[in-house]
C-alpha cells in the first residue's frame, strides 16, 4: 500500500503556512535592500538575470538574482527528499517558450509578477488591483479554453539526467554570481550600478531565502495562477488561501516595518498607466494558465525535473530579453524634487501585449483535444 | 474489482486531471480508476473526490498511482 499519506504540506495549513513565508521573507528582503515593493519578484529577477548575462542591455536592471537560484535548487532538494523528482517532457515545448515569452512582456508591461502584484498592494500600490483584476481576467479566458478540452498533450517520462539541466544551469549561474567572472574586454557578467538592479540583499541571505522558499513551495505546490484558477474553475480555495496568506503577512510586516505607503502615482518601480497594468496583466495570467502555472510555480516545477516547465522559464528570459531589447516594458514613474514625471507603456509595448494576446487566444482556440 | 470507468491522467499537466475526473465523477458510475504519474495530481484528485464525500483508495505503482474513487 501507499506510504503517500496526506502530509501537512499538502493540507490548508500548509498551503497558509507558505503563502505567510513567502510575504514575510518577502518584506524581510526588502529591508534587507531587495528594491522597493519588490522583495520578490520572479518576473522581475529573471530580467535582471537576463540583463547581468548581457542578455539585454537595460543597465538599471542587470543582477543575477540568487533567489531564483534558490527557487529551483530548493525545489530541486524538497523533490529529491520526498521521493518526488521525476524527469518529464516532451508536451508542445515550443508552445510553452512562447507563452513564456509573451507572459514575460505582459508581467513587465504591468512592471512586476503575480507575486510582485500582491507585494506591491502590500507596500500600498494600488495600481496594483487594477494588475489583479487584469490577471484574473486573464486566467479566466484560461479558464473557459481548460473547459472547452484545451491541452497541450501529455508529457512523458525522459531520462532522470534530462531533468537535471535547469537545476545545473541554476548552479552554474550562482558560480557566475559568486565569482562575477570577465570573459574579455566588454565581455563581464553585469551588475547594475544604479536602479533595481543595484537594489539587493546580501548574497547569502537571498540564496537561503530562495532556496527555503524553493523547498516550501515544492512540498505545497504554492501558485498564485492556480489560486485564481481553482476559484474560477470549481471554487475551490486551498491554492487562494495561500496567496492571501502572502498579501496579509507581507501587508503586516510593511507596516511593521514602515514600508507602506498608499497611492497610485509614483509608487517604487510602478506606472499608473491603467488601460495597460489591465491589459499586460490580463495577457500573462491567460498565458500562465495556458501554461499551467505562475512563473514561480514553473521554477519549482522544473525544479522536480519537468522539462516542459524549464522550457516555460527559458522563455521568460528570452521574453524579458525582448522586452528590453525592443523598449517593450513598462516605464516606471520618476519622482524629482517632489513632482512625479508620468511613465506608462510605449507604442511598441502596447503592441507587443496586443500581439501577445492574439497569440495567446489563438492557441486557447487551436489547441484542443476533441471529446 | 471491476471499474466502471477509467480515467488516464497521466503526463497531464494541472488543471487537466481534476477536470477529467470530475466528469467522471459527474457521470455517477462508480468505481472510477485513476491513473496519474506525479503525487501533486494524486493529491489534487484525492482533494477533488473527497470534497465530493467519495472514498479513495490509492496504490502507489513502479511507474504511477491508481487511484479508487468509490462511493462510500
Amino acid at each position: 500500500m501507499s506510504e503517500r499519506r496526506p502530509s501537512f504540506f499538502a493540507s490548508r495549513w500548509g498551503i497558509i503556512a507558505a503563502g505567510a513565508g513567502i510575504g514575510l521573507i518577502a518584506a524581510c528582503l526588502q529591508r534587507a535592500g531587495n528594491p522597493p515593493n519588490m522583495g520578490i519578484c520572479v518576473a522581475c529577477f529573471e530580467r535582471d538575470t537576463a540583463g547581468a548575462l548581457g542578455l539585454h542591455r537595460a543597465t538599471p536592471a542587470q543582477y543575477i538574482r540568487p533567489e531564483i537560484i534558490g527557487f529551483v535548487l530548493g525545489a530541486f532538494g524538497a523533490a529529491l527528499a520526498f521521493r518526488e523528482y521525476r524527469a518529464r517532457s516532451g508536451s508542445a515545448p515550443i508552445v510553452r517558450f512562447v507563452l513564456g515569452m509573451f507572459a514575460m512582456i505582459g508581467a513587465l508591461a504591468f512592471l512586476g509578477c503575480p507575486w510582485r502584484a500582491l507585494l506591491r498592494l502590500a507596500g500600498g500600490d494600488l495600481n496594483a488591483l487594477l494588475g489583479i483584476a487584469g490577471l484574473a481576467a486573464g486566467i479566466a479566458a484560461g479558464v473557459f479554453f481548460l473547459k472547452a478540452g484545451y491541452s497541450l498533450g501529455r508529457s512523458s517520462r525522459t531520462y532522470p539526467a534530462a531533468g537535471l539541466i535547469l537545476p545545473i544551469l541554476s548552479m552554474g549561474l550562482l558560480l557566475l554570481r559568486i565569482f562575477m567572472p570577465r570573459f574579455g574586454d566588454g565581455a563581464p557578467i553585469f551588475a547594475s550600478a544604479s536602479g533595481p538592479g543595484s537594489l539587493h540583499a546580501p548574497l547569502l541571505l537571498s540564496l537561503a531565502a530562495g532556496l527555503a522558499i524553493g523547498f516550501v513551495a515544492q512540498r505545497t505546490r504554492f501558485c498564485t495562477m492556480g489560486a485564481v484558477r481553482d476559484i474560477i474553475l470549481m471554487r475551490d480555495t486551498h491554492l487562494a488561501s495561500g496567496a492571501a496568506a502572502l498579501l496579509a503577512a507581507a501587508f503586516v510586516a510593511n507596516l511593521a516595518l514602515g514600508q507602506v505607503h498608499f497611492g497610485f502615482a509614483g509608487q517604487p518601480i510602478a506606472h499608473s498607466d491603467s488601460l495597460w497594468i489591465v491589459l499586460g496583466m490580463a495577457l500573462a495570467g491567460l498565458a500562465f494558465a495556458l501554461a499551467g502555472g505562475c512563473p514561480g510555480r514553473q521554477l519549482f516545477l522544473a525544479g522536480e525535473g519537468d522539462g516542459d516547465a524549464a522550457i516555460f522559464v527559458v522563455g521568460m528570459i528570452a521574453g524579458a530579453a525582448t522586452a528590453h531589447n525592443f523598449a517593450l516594458a513598462g516605464i516606471p514613474d520618476k519622482v524629482a524634487g517632489g513632482a512625479v514625471q508620468a511613465g506608462g507603456l510605449t507604442g511598441a509595448g502596447q503592441a507587443a501585449v496586443v500581439i501577445g494576446l492574439v497569440f495567446s487566444l489563438a492557441i486557447g482556440f487551436t489547441m484542443r483535444e476533441k471529446g | 474489482m471491476n471499474v466502471a470507468r477509467t480515467v488516464d491522467a497521466r503526463g497531464l499537466s494541472c488543471p487537466q486531471p481534476v477536470i477529467l475526473v470530475r466528469k467522471a465523477i459527474e457521470a455517477g458510475e462508480f468505481p472510477i480508476e485513476v491513473l496519474v504519474e506525479t503525487v501533486t495530481s494524486l493529491e489534487n484528485v484525492r482533494r477533488t473526490a473527497e470534497k465530493a464525500d467519495l472514498r479513495v483508495e490509492v496504490e502507489e505503482r513502479e511507474d504511477d498511482f491508481r487511484i479508487l474513487i468509490e462511493k462510500p
